[in-house]
């Protein structure tokens, strides 16, 4: 049993890198292949060479790593396993009966008579206008009726991001990531290995949309308080076009706007307008001081008071958001 | 309105822009932004609790223009703001004992988003202490879950890692059963803010209406709340979570983090659904259960533990059965014992991590009772505190858990039935399985180790203070526990 | 109670999406599927919401030439919370996104028992 495993292991090491080895070739064909400038792909061969062999090396420690795992615990888990997924299962179908139970006491679907039908939503809707001069009511609900729930929930938004910075941005020179991880951080080309790098066809496409999705996403971030949309819808959009832009001609042109420093800054104005504007309309609700922002015509883009300029503030923070979370997947780093 | 009733707002607004500065920061800048607003927080606090004890009587504070049914509120009262004066001294304590070990163990790049962390914990612990809307406490939960999910993975080492996960995967399906127990809610009542709620439900309650969702909607909340506080089906999330973070972190968690869910639970229950009506929908068996075996379980698992971290975060699982037996008392004098545990448990078990890392770091290892060993010669001011912490837990006289213990014998008394037999029975194995690991352990600190010059080892003078306020923070509480107990019943009766 | 169930369809649909999420996310093994488990059961809970402010023969609530009647326009309420409760589903899932590609970095698996096991036996 002892003097077997080894076997075993180098076996399936010199397997695995016969398999490799060829794969290797065809995608190294495949890559250069659709590449279009001899520069960039000379740039490329040696990051994509050692990106290979690190993959391999992953794969190879996962292989192991796995085999080993499963021949320990081959004979143990079966039993406990087939208890847990049972007792999963039994869990799940008692859940099902009893919710769906509930669900058949809920008040009808669609109905007017509804509960939740009551003052409640009845002012939102009547005075909703006057009160916060938004044409939208769920605008102006979320952003002046109940904007304390708003406020968490770009808190909730900010506090995600440090944690995804915590656990994604990572220094290329620690010891605390992997070197693949490493790897694929300091080299310019390893986190577009699988993409053709610097693609005629993308960059094109890319330099007609960018300017046309931005703009949706302005108009929908403008438009928040009167049509469907608002901050996180506009923002997402903007922060599409940031992908597409990123994608197509890679981190080094879009550092030379964005880097960490300006999503740092962005984000800090934009939530901080927020938390100071907020500040004010809740100190003088509560103290019942009279607010001296004017709500405007209602239509009009520049109206309904201090909803437009949180729109504003909530577009800033999705979009820098969208893109951060993009480019520490992807590379770890901005 | 008095200037003072700002305070809460402005406590919450303050960590939040603090926590949004510091992003900006590093090292000893985010260090001293946070230490600013822990402090600026409590002293705030300490006012609106004067403030609340002075007039006796809680004030809502509108966030908006609009009042009651169509804005949001918060509400402090005097159950409310004691409560938080003690985690805010806790949380203080907790970041600057723990403030030198965080500096070595926290990768420098991102100290700044350790204290971002710290700081938005603050910021959910006083919105679901101050809250007085159910959405806004489901938005302030999330946040609560993931600083806490980032404080437990902190340190980014593998087992930290994988402790994060579970904790994740756990503590988000029970904020989503949270979720569905508020949609139903608000489905059956239309109403978000709690005074509402409670007129809703109580006409409900009355009329026999939508009797199924109201039970269903019970039950989703206390479990899902019950799973984020770790109760004992639930529980095996915790002790990898409590003991791979830095000693701040362990603190935190373990003392702060968790009782927030329970005064939210509390709060749900006596402002929300109303107790009687808790009581008559037979929920409070079921908790008073769990507890029960979570108090014999959790010790018995405390007993296994090969580390000293181990044993402490194990034996919050016994903690926090004891709280959520004595909610399931279904009584007054319950709720009062629940509420007195979840003080005493967050002033001790945070003591007890704090000294307990300092003794770690002291001798070098981390093994129960090897590394303990003759630990009070080495460095004496952890040792003790490590022993009043100890001592503490098994509820001897003059301590604070000691006075949980009578309570809730009286408690279960005023029951009768099988309710007082179970929790008596209950009690004494449990105080005999936390005087066996507790002081067993507490023991080998004054054990001299042979062969070795008991030279007192340093450790740094921010820890002794933490440790000096924590072991004041725990005197008080037991030998002076008379005004916080009569301002806990006082608060609790402002709370229905 | 059949009667009542296709009555509040969209509900009952919440229900079973609800359940295979749940189940997606206990039974398997691979983290990234428990994540689109657990994303799952966030949007069934959310269409839940959404569909008790759905109101027979009426529209978005935005004001049209401005009608201004609770007869005009659906319950605005939920459609709000819903997008409280998005944003905190998309921070989640980032999270837990990010935390699977941690551990992918570190253990070359998305198998989590396989991760705790490594895991184990890196702590001895």
């Amino acid at each position: 049993m002892k003097r077997e495993r080894p076997d075993v292991l180098i076996r399936l090491r010199e397997e695995l890198r016969a398999f490799l080895g060829g794969e290797q070739d065809a995608l190294e064909e495949r890559m250069t292949e659709g590449q279009v400038r001899p520069a960039a792909r000379e740039a490329a061969a040696p990051d994509i060479e050692y990106r290979l062999m690190m993959e391999n090396e992953a794969l190879e420690a996962k292989r192991i790593a796995a085999r080993l795992h499963e021949h320990n615990r081959r004979e143990v888990s079966r039993a406990g396993r087939i208890v847990y997924c049972a007792l999963c299962v039994m869990v799940c179908l008692m859940m099902i009966t009893l919710l769906l139970y509930t669900m058949a006491n809920l008040p009808a679907f669609g109905s007017a008579d509804h509960p939740i039908n009551n003052e409640v939503s009845a002012r939102y809707i009547e005075k909703g206008l006057q009160e916060t001069g938004a044409v939208n009511i769920v605008t102006g609900m979320i952003l002046d009726y109940r904007a304390f729930d708003t406020l968490g929930e770009s808190s909730v938004l900010f506090t995600a991001a440090m944690v995804v910075m915590l656990l994604l941005r990572m220094d290329a020179d620690s010891q605390a990531y992997s070197p693949l991880a490493r790897y694929v951080r300091r080299s310019q080309h390893a986190d577009t290995f699988y993409e053709p790098h610097q693609d005629m066809i993308m960059q094109k496409t890319a330099k007609v949309l960018v300017p046309i999705v931005l703009l949706l996403g302005i108009y929908v971030v403008l438009n928040g308080h009167l049509s469907p949309g608002g901050g996180f819808s506009g923002g997402a959009i903007m922060g599409a076009a940031l992908m597409i832009y990123v994608t197509a001609y890679g981190f080094d042109s879009i550092r030379r706007f964005f880097t960490y420093k300006t999503y740092q800054r962005i984000v800090l104005v934009a939530l901080l307008t927020y938390a100071f504007s907020k500040c004010y309309s809740f100190y003088t609700g509560a103290n019942g001081i009279h607010s001296v922002i004017p709500l405007g015509t209602p239509g009009a883009i520049l109206s309904s008071g201090l909803i437009l300029v949180l729109n504003i503030c909530v577009g800033f923070i999705v979009t820098c958001t969208m893109y951060a979370f993009y480019a520490v997947f992807r590379k770890g780093e901005l | 309105m008095a200037f003072v009733q700002n305070f809460p707002f402005f406590c919450i607004l303050l960590t939040l822009i603090c926590a949004v500065v510091t992003s900006v920061l590093k090292g000893a800048a985010a260090r001293r932004m946070t230490l600013f607003v822990i402090l600026a927080v409590t002293v705030m606090t300490a006012c609106v609790m004067g403030y609340t004890l002075a007039t006796g009587e809680s004030y809502v504070y509108l966030m908006g223009h609009f009042p009651a049914p169509w804005g949001n509120e918060i509400r402090a009262g005097v159950l409310e703001t004691v409560t938080m004066l003690l985690f805010c001294f806790v949380m203080l304590f907790s970041f600057v004992g723990g403030l030198s070990r965080s500096v070595r163990e926290i990768e420098s790049s991102k100290y700044n988003i350790y204290c971002i962390l710290v700081d938005l914990t603050l910021l959910s612990l006083l919105a679901l202490v101050y809250t007085n809307d159910l959405f806004t406490a489901y938005v302030f939960i999330e946040i609560n879950t993931i600083a806490a999910a980032g404080l437990v993975m902190i340190r980014q080492n593998g087992a930290s890692l994988v402790a994060g996960v579970r904790y994740l995967i756990m503590n988000l399906l029970g904020s989503s059963l949270f979720l569905i127990g508020i949609v139903l809610l608000y489905t059956v009542t239309g109403h978000l803010l709690m005074a509402n709620l409670q007129e809703s439900v109580a006409a409900l309650a009355a009329t026999g209406q939508y009797r199924v969702p109201l039970v269903v909607t019970v039950a989703l909340m206390s479990v899902g709340l019950a799973m984020k506080s770790a109760l004992f089906p639930f529980d095996k999330w915790l002790p990898g979570a409590y003991s791979n973070s830095t000693p701040t972190g362990s603190a935190v968690l373990s003392s702060l983090v968790s009782k927030g869910y329970i005064f939210l639970l509390v709060k749900v229950y006596v402002r929300v659904i109303g107790f009687d009506v808790i009581v008559s929908l037979g929920i409070c068996d079921v908790l008073f259960v769990c507890g029960a075996v979570g108090m014999v379980m959790g010790s018995l698992s405390a007993m296994r533990a090969k580390t000293t971290r181990m044993m402490v975060a194990y034996s919050s699982v016994a903690q926090i059965g004891y709280i959520f037996m004595a909610i399931g008392m279904g009584t007054e004098a319950g709720l009062v014992c629940a509420l007195w545990h979840m003080l005493a448990h967050a002033a001790t078990k945070s003591m007890l991590f704090i000294a307990t890392s300092t003794l770690d770091e002291a001798s070098g290892g981390t093994h129960l009772r090897r590394d303990l060993r003759g630990g009070f010669y080495r460095c004496p001011l952890p040792a003790l505190a490590f022993t009043l912490g100890a001592v503490n837990l098994v509820g001897v006289p003059l301590c604070s858990v000691f006075i949980t213990k009578v309570m809730m014998a009286e408690a279960a008394i005023g029951v009768g039935g099988r309710h007082m037999i179970v929790a008596l029975v209950v009690l004494a194995i449990s105080t005999v399985l936390n005087a066996s690991y507790f002081l067993g352990t507490a023991v080998q600190l004054f054990i001299p180790q042979r062969g070795e010059q008991a030279a007192g080892t340093r450790f740094g003078s921010l820890t002794a203070i933490s440790l000096i306020g924590f072991i004041a923070l725990n005197l008080l509480l037991g030998l002076a526990p008379g005004g916080i107990l009569a301002a806990l019943t006082s608060g609790l009766a402002q709370f229905a | 109670m059949l009667q009542r169930l296709m009555t509040n369809y969209h509900e009952t649909a919440a229900v079973i999406l609800f359940c295979i999420g749940f189940s997606t996310m206990m039974l398997h093994k691979n983290l990234i599927k428990k994540i689109i488990g657990m994303d799952i059961m966030d949007t069934a809970v959310y269409l839940l919401l959404a569909a008790q402010g759905y109101i027979q023969g009426r529209t978005a609530p935005i004001v049209v030439d401005g009608v201004q009647s609770v007869e005009a326009y659906i319950n605005p309420i939920p459609a709000g919370l819903v997008l409280t409760g998005i944003v905190v589903s998309v921070s989640v899932s980032a999270l837990m996104l990010a935390l699977a590609v941690r551990l992918y970095y570190r253990y070359h698996t998305l198998n989590l028992d396989e991760i705790i096991a490594l895991a184990g036996k890196e702590e001895v």
